[in-house]
C-alpha cells in the first residue's frame, strides 16, 4: 500500500532523473497511440465521411482545425497549471515543462487560425473578421509568442520562469475567453461550439466519432510533444548549469 | 479513392497541407533539437567524469 501510494505521488516527476525515466517508457507508447489516433481519424474524416448540406467539402476542415483549437486552449491552461506549481512550489520539472508547451501551443494556434481563415473564406466570404473568438484568439497566439520570447530573453532560468509564470496568468484570460468568447458576446461571425454535452448542440454522429479520433491523437500528440522536449529542456538546463560549474572550478 | 470536393478543394486541400506542414516541421525540430541537447550533455558529462 505504501509503496502504491507513493507510486502516485505526482510530486516525485518533480524529480528530474524520476521525470525522464518515467517519460522515456511512455513516450514510444504515446507516440505511436498519437500516429495511430491521427491517421485513423484524418483517413476516416478525409475519405469516408459525407459532404455536409451547408457547408459541402469544407465540413472536412472540422479534423484539423476543432482538434487544434482545442488544443491552443488547452496548452495554455496546462502551461497554467505548471506556472502555478512553479510559483507555489518552486519545482523545476514544472516550469520547464510549461516552457516545452508553448511551442506546441503556438503551432496549435496557428493551425487553428489558418485552417480558420482558409474555411472562413468560402463559407463567410472573408479569410478574416475582428469576431470575439478570431480575434481573442490572435491575442492568445502573440501571447504564445511573447512567452517564448520571454523564455528566450532572460539568461537566468530562475528569473525567466518567474516572469514568464506570471505572463503566464495574465494570458490566461484570453485562453479562457477563445473558448467562451462565442457564449460571452453573441455577435460575430464564429459559430458556437461543435462539441459539447448537449446532443441537440453538437455536430450530426457521422461527423462526431471521426472527430473524437482526430481530437484524441492531437492530445497524446501534444502530451507526446511536451515528454520530448520537457526531456530537452530538463538536458539543456543540466548542461548550462556543468558548464557554469567547469568555468567557476 | 480521392473523394470529390468540388468547388472547395482548393480550400479544403490548403488547410490539410498547412496543418499537416506545420505538425511535421513541429515534430521534425523537436526530435532534432532533443538528439543535439542530449549529444552536448553526454558530452560535457564525460569531460566532467574524466577531470574527476
Amino acid at each position: 500500500m505504501g509503496r502504491y501510494v507513493r507510486f502516485m505521488s505526482l510530486w516525485e516527476y518533480a524529480n528530474p532523473v524520476k521525470f525522464i525515466r518515467t517519460t522515456d517508457v511512455v513516450l514510444p507508447w504515446v507516440s505511436v497511440l498519437a500516429v495511430l489516433c491521427l491517421v485513423v481519424g484524418l483517413i476516416w474524416g478525409f475519405f469516408f465521411t459525407p459532404e455536409d448540406y451547408r457547408q459541402g467539402s469544407t465540413v472536412k476542415i472540422i479534423y484539423l482545425h476543432v482538434p487544434a483549437a482545442l488544443m491552443a486552449i488547452n496548452a495554455w491552461m496546462m502551461m497554467l497549471v505548471a506556472s502555478l506549481i512553479w510559483i507555489i512550489r518552486r519545482h523545476h520539472v514544472s516550469a520547464l515543462a510549461a516552457r516545452a508547451a508553448a511551442p506546441v501551443g503556438a503551432v496549435m494556434t496557428l493551425i487553428a487560425l489558418a485552417t480558420g481563415a482558409l474555411w472562413g473564406q468560402p463559407m463567410w466570404g472573408t479569410w478574416w473578421a475582428w469576431d470575439p473568438r478570431l480575434t481573442s484568439f490572435l491575442i492568445l497566439f502573440l501571447f504564445y509568442l511573447g512567452y517564448m520570447a520571454l523564455w528566450s530573453a532572460i539568461e537566468d532560468d530562475d528569473t525567466a520562469a518567474d516572469l514568464t509564470s506570471i505572463l503566464c496568468l495574465v494570458g490566461s484570460v484570453f485562453a479562457v475567453l477563445s473558448r467562451y468568447a462565442v457564449n460571452f458576446w453573441n455577435q460575430g461571425l464564429h459559430q458556437g461550439a461543435s462539441l459539447s454535452l448537449d446532443k441537440e448542440e453538437n455536430v450530426a454522429d457521422v461527423f462526431y466519432f471521426p472527430l473524437l479520433v482526430c481530437i484524441a491523437g492531437f492530445v497524446l500528440l501534444f502530451i507526446a510533444l511536451v515528454f520530448l522536449r520537457t526531456q530537452t529542456e530538463i538536458r539543456a538546463r543540466r548542461t548550462r548549469a556543468l558548464i557554469a560549474r567547469e568555468q567557476q572550478g | 479513392m480521392m473523394p470529390d470536393l468540388g468547388k472547395y478543394a482548393g480550400a479544403v486541400l490548403s488547410s490539410y497541407a498547412v496543418a499537416l506542414g506545420l505538425i511535421v516541421v513541429l515534430v521534425a525540430l523537436s526530435i532534432w533539437r532533443a538528439r543535439r541537447v542530449k549529444a552536448a550533455l553526454d558530452l560535457v558529462e564525460k569531460r566532467n567524469k574524466r577531470h574527476g
